[in-house]
């Protein structure tokens, strides 16, 4: 195996391209030290891109939207104000992922272009309508993240590419978001199954699904409903869980994951709803409006000088 | 080694990775291959024992260290990603100390958060990384940031114990 730090783009996708089944990208390395540890990959050319001089920020927040970087951490998005009033499912989502310490080092882009139907920041971005601009000797191309994923472990991202950044739109105006997730055990371990959703102004409703299939899913948009009333909020969820085909493996069982797949989704639906005139009021255990609890490291996993 | 596995002139990268750093304040240098955790690194090029190896793989937390100001693990960093870093280990965190420990290991051995002890060091570095980010925090904020520490005698108590008496002592100026 041979380490390579390049300060380009150009260079990293060269690279890349001179190796394309045999290197793999390095960004927070959460994911790929323990596949190398096992064996389980074997690349021959690391590509450690964390000296790339040209990448994007790894937050930049402007009217339309936030663009994120490859080095963006959990930790980064968790602290950013304007990510926490924005996207709170997405918040939801990184702060749950592995430890401080792992979220201090895991790429926000990363955890989607792994391509993990577990991954948890995967589906808030689907429903947060997310993109993603690949790039590759041959140029770059943005495609929706609902789009990207192809198969478990597979994605648009082919050989020899590499995912540069990843763009999140502003949320219309009125619109909230909400993240849920099942585990076994509270900390440091994957979903048996999760839904972020996004409810709209006028109350459309759009969910990401996650573990209930070969990749993180979308459901919905589905019209409106009124939330008080359990015959048409069956309705809906049963609407936007309809893509989920959930299979059984060591975290749960299919009728499980199939019944709880529909709880986490009104439970999330209700509290986006919910959140829709009370922005920015994430739960105190994320850190509350003070931020005191998680704060992003201002230089670790950011382009090296 | 195999035939492909010799470096060709073409090759993009290299199979042996000059790495220079900070280590607990000192500038360090090393030579490692690129698999090499920084884990390892840490333990048998620069003989810094006190970081724990157990997991290895991101569970466990003895191996935590503080790398540019954010507690990480050690073991899911290549060594060579420590190029130009300041990394504070366990054995840097007291150096300076009359009794070669700081106020939070003393706050630990005070409130018998140290059992069979191979942990602690990940739970000590955990620990300072909580409070230099949060100085005065609640015990969920304490179980939430210890939370990728695992202590296989279960003295969850206890460090939770160590970690409210060393911020009480720091809020005394």
């Amino acid at each position: 195996m041979r380490y390579y730090r390049p300060v380009t783009t150009v260079e990293a996708v060269a690279a890349l391209a001179s190796e394309p089944q045999t290197s793999r990208i390095l960004v927070g390395g959460t994911d790929l030290l323990v596949a190398l540890r096992h064996k389980a990959v074997q690349p021959k050319l690391v590509v450690d891109i964390k000296g790339v001089q040209d990448l994007s920020a790894p937050i930049t927040v402007d009217d339309e939207g936030i663009t994120f970087g490859p080095t963006a951490t959990m930790s980064d998005v968790v602290a950013h104000p304007v990510v926490r009033e924005w996207f709170p499912a997405l918040v939801e989502a990184a702060v749950v992922v592995g430890s401080v310490a792992i979220r201090n080092r895991a790429s926000l882009i990363a955890n989607s272009a792994n391509g993990s139907p577990a991954a948890d920041t995967s589906p808030p971005l689907v429903a947060l309508s997310a993109s993603v601009t690949i790039a590759s000797v041959s140029g770059e191309r943005t495609v929706p993240l609902r789009e990207f994923f192809l198969a478990s472990r597979s994605t648009l991202c082919g050989p020899g590419e590499m995912v540069i950044s990843m763009r999140v739109p502003r949320p219309a105006p009125g619109s909230s978001s909400a993240f849920e997730r099942m585990t076994r055990r509270r900390g440091v371990d994957l979903a048996t199954c999760s839904v972020g959703a996004v409810v709209d102004g006028n109350g459309a409703m759009t969910v990401g699904l996650g573990a209930v299939g070969p990749t993180t899913l979308q459901g919905g948009p589905v019209a409106p409903v009124d939330l008080s009333s359990q015959d048409e909020m069956q309705r809906a969820i049963e609407a936007l869980v309809a893509t989920a085909t959930p299979i059984a493996d060591v975290r749960a069982g299919k009728p499980y994951r199939t019944a709880m797949i529909r709880v986490l989704t009104r439970r999330a639906l209700l509290r986006a709803a919910g959140r829709r005139n009370d922005r920015g009021a994430l739960p105190d255990v994320l850190g509350g409006s003070s931020s005191s609890t998680i704060q992003a490291d201002p230089t670790i996993g950011r382009r090296s000088s | 080694m195999t035939a492909s596995d010799v470096q060709s002139p073409d090759d993009i990268g290299s199979d042996q990775v000059n790495v220079t750093c900070t280590v607990n304040g000192k500038p360090a240098a090393f030579s490692v291959p690129p698999h090499r955790t920084l884990m390892d690194a840490l333990r048998y090029q620069l003989g810094l024992t006190g970081t724990k190896t157990c997991c290895a793989e991101g569970e466990c937390g003895a191996c935590t260290v503080i790398i540019d100001g954010a507690g990480v693990n050690s073991c899911l960093m290549l060594a060579a990603e420590a190029e130009g870093r300041d990394i504070v280990t366990i054995e840097g965190l007291g150096a300076e100390k009359p009794r070669g420990i700081c106020d939070l290991q003393e706050s630990f051995l005070e409130a018998g958060a140290v059992q069979c002890g191979f942990c602690i060091p990940g739970q000590v570095m955990a620990a300072e990384y909580l409070l230099r980010t949060n100085p005065d925090p609640s015990v969920e904020e304490i179980r939430e940031g210890m939370s990728g520490n695992l202590c296989r005698c279960a003295g969850y108590q206890r460090i939770v114990a160590a970690v409210q008496m060393t911020a009480q002592k720091r809020a005394i100026p």
